[in-house]
């Protein structure tokens, strides 16, 4: 039970604010030493896994692209394209993101969307341009926070709910692997199809709460 | 044969001319420091497999006092006047468009292709890697389109890349420290301990209550992980199969999806999760806004996904 004192650690630094790259750190080392390892062999352990994780962090090779657009004014030309939509809202917007989302990672195109790629660079903008468009001035600075803040969850509920009904990725096959490891098997295919009921609802559901932010910020700016 | 490596490599290119580009970025005061943090990041993408375990853990304990203790700055460098953008913006038009496009697509056709190529009778492209391999493709096309549409003084590169990474913070290295500490985790036992109280407070007996606590479960689990492929092995080894399949005869491939599916839940809504911090950092987010944006969707997806598993999981 020892190992479940360093967890505890570090949703307590983490409830607390404290420096989250500190707490991660310090509640590693924790929970390592409080299993029965030496200092040293959970340095090494912590070394060996974060070098094996290396590829989540290539995703931050996209950005000196996406600054360079933004240097030549990328922001603008997605105010362009909304207003040239004859101002879509807000919500068609990102209601909209979700769809393509959802439905291109349903089909394993999970790289065509993404918080760098895509959120950053086009989907928040054009959200703030197409709020901007329907009050007639920019928004102010909680509005842009919560519109960015949607756009990013969009992008996450979108793949999350998207991905499990595609059959050759990662979380199937997990899923497979997994309950193979307990003797049991299972078609991937039926993985898949048994995600689509939720997926649907986790659309309607987000879709739904895009339309009342759409009028709540519709209502405020009046 | 072209797989991690590559895109490695050009990662750690990135990052060393982020790291050289910070440290001449006298507007910063804590430019040093930030020098030193993406350095270490290049060394780790250049030359991590050769540093040893031991070697990779002390740089991840320089990147927590770095980051942690003496903390990063953010610097003027890269900062371009909003009328100059916008005069920019009018004269290259709709083609500004064409790179970020251009990523999306070259992945998606890398995927698609690039697993047919072979060399020599082997394939040219590490099949397990295709989708990093194409982006890292992608990104190098895009970067070669952005360059020849908006023609900016050399320097610019280096200091747009550093102004975003700089705008990002400590906070890039996170999800991959996370993905160490979920290991770490692993090796100390943790899940079996999860898999004990879980075990512990389930009433066995009764079918509907071990489905609640399955879920719950993993939703917690996912929180505290930040992970919910973390989570899936230990709940489905303490619960899922000797349980909800074999004891009470529900169908593993149900009990599988939506069990997965209520651990999405759990990343929803945990400041641990990769899917949360990058964007906050990205979007220049204050701490929580991401979360708030998603908790209800999660809460009411999870208890429609939890419905969903009692209706059918003993029915098919």
């Amino acid at each position: 039970m020892w190992p479940l004192l360093g967890v505890g650690l570090v949703l307590a630094g983490l409830a607390l604010r404290l420096n989250p790259l500190l707490v991660v750190v310090a509640g590693a080392l924790a929970t390592g030493v409080l299993a029965g390892k030496s200092f040293l062999a959970v340095i090494a352990a912590l070394g060996h896994a974060y070098n094996g994780a290396r590829f989540i962090s290539v995703a931050f090779l996209v950005l000196p692209v996406v600054g360079l657009l933004e240097r030549a004014g990328l922001q603008f030309r997605a105010q362009a394209l909304v207003e040239r939509l004859r101002a879509p809202s807000l919500a068609a917007i990102l209601v909209g993101y979700l769809a393509l989302r959802q439905l291109s990672a349903a089909l394993g195109l999970l790289s065509i969307g993404g918080q760098a790629n895509m959120v950053r660079p086009l989907i928040a903008p054009m959200a703030e341009a197409a709020q901007a468009a329907g009050s007639g001035r920019p928004p102010d600075e909680a509005t842009r926070t919560s519109i960015r803040a949607y756009a990013a969850s969009v992008d996450n509920v979108g793949a999350f709910f998207g991905e499990d009904i595609f059959v050759a990725v990662g979380s199937v096959l997990l899923i497979q692997a997994v309950l193979a490891g307990q003797g049991l098997s299972v078609q991937p295919l039926r993985v898949a199809l048994w995600a689509i009921p939720t997926a649907i609802f986790a659309f309607v559901v987000h879709a739904v709460r895009l339309a009342v932010l759409g009028r709540r910020l519709a209502a405020a700016g009046r | 044969m072209i797989g991690l490596p590559f895109a490695y490599a050009a990662a750690g290119l990135v990052f060393t001319v982020i790291a050289v580009s910070a440290a001449f970025d006298r507007s910063n005061r804590k430019r040093w420091n930030n020098a030193a943090f993406w350095a270490l990041l290049a060394a780790s993408f250049l030359f991590g497999d050769a540093m040893g375990d031991l070697g990779n853990g002390i740089a991840v304990l320089a990147l927590a006092v770095i980051g942690g203790v003496l903390g990063l700055g953010r610097g003027r460098q890269g900062v371009s006047d909003e009328e100059e953008r916008r005069v920019r913006a009018r004269r290259l038009g709709d083609a500004l468009f064409a790179p970020i496009l251009a990523i999306s697509v070259a992945t998606f056709a890398g995927s698609l292709f690039l697993p047919h190529l072979r060399a020599g009778g082997r394939p040219l492209v590490d099949p397990a890697q295709v989708t990093v391999v194409s982006l890292t493709l992608g990104v190098m096309v895009a970067l070669g389109l952005a360059v020849v549409l908006t023609r900016p003084p050399p320097l610019a590169i280096a200091h747009e890349g550093q102004r975003l990474m700089d705008s990002v913070g400590a906070a890039a290295i996170l999800p991959q420290i996370l993905a160490a500490l979920g290991a770490v985790f692993a090796v100390s036992g943790v899940g079996a301990a999860v898999a004990r109280v879980a075990g512990a407070v389930a009433p066995l007996d009764n079918r509907w209550a071990v489905i609640a606590v399955f879920c719950l479960g993993m939703a917690l689990f996912t929180f505290v992980m930040g992970n919910a492929f973390a989570a899936f092995p230990v709940m489905a080894a303490g619960l899922g199969a000797p349980v909800i399949v074999r004891r009470f005869g529900g169908d593993p491939a149900i009990m599988g999806a939506l069990g997965m599916l209520a651990g999405y839940c759990g990343t929803l809504t945990t400041p641990m999760a990769a899917h949360n911090i990058i964007p906050t950092a990205l979007l220049e987010l204050p701490p929580g806004a991401v979360i708030r944006a998603q908790a209800p969707t999660a809460v009411i997806v999870f208890c429609a996904n939890l419905a969903i598993m009692a209706a059918l999981v003993f029915r098919y």
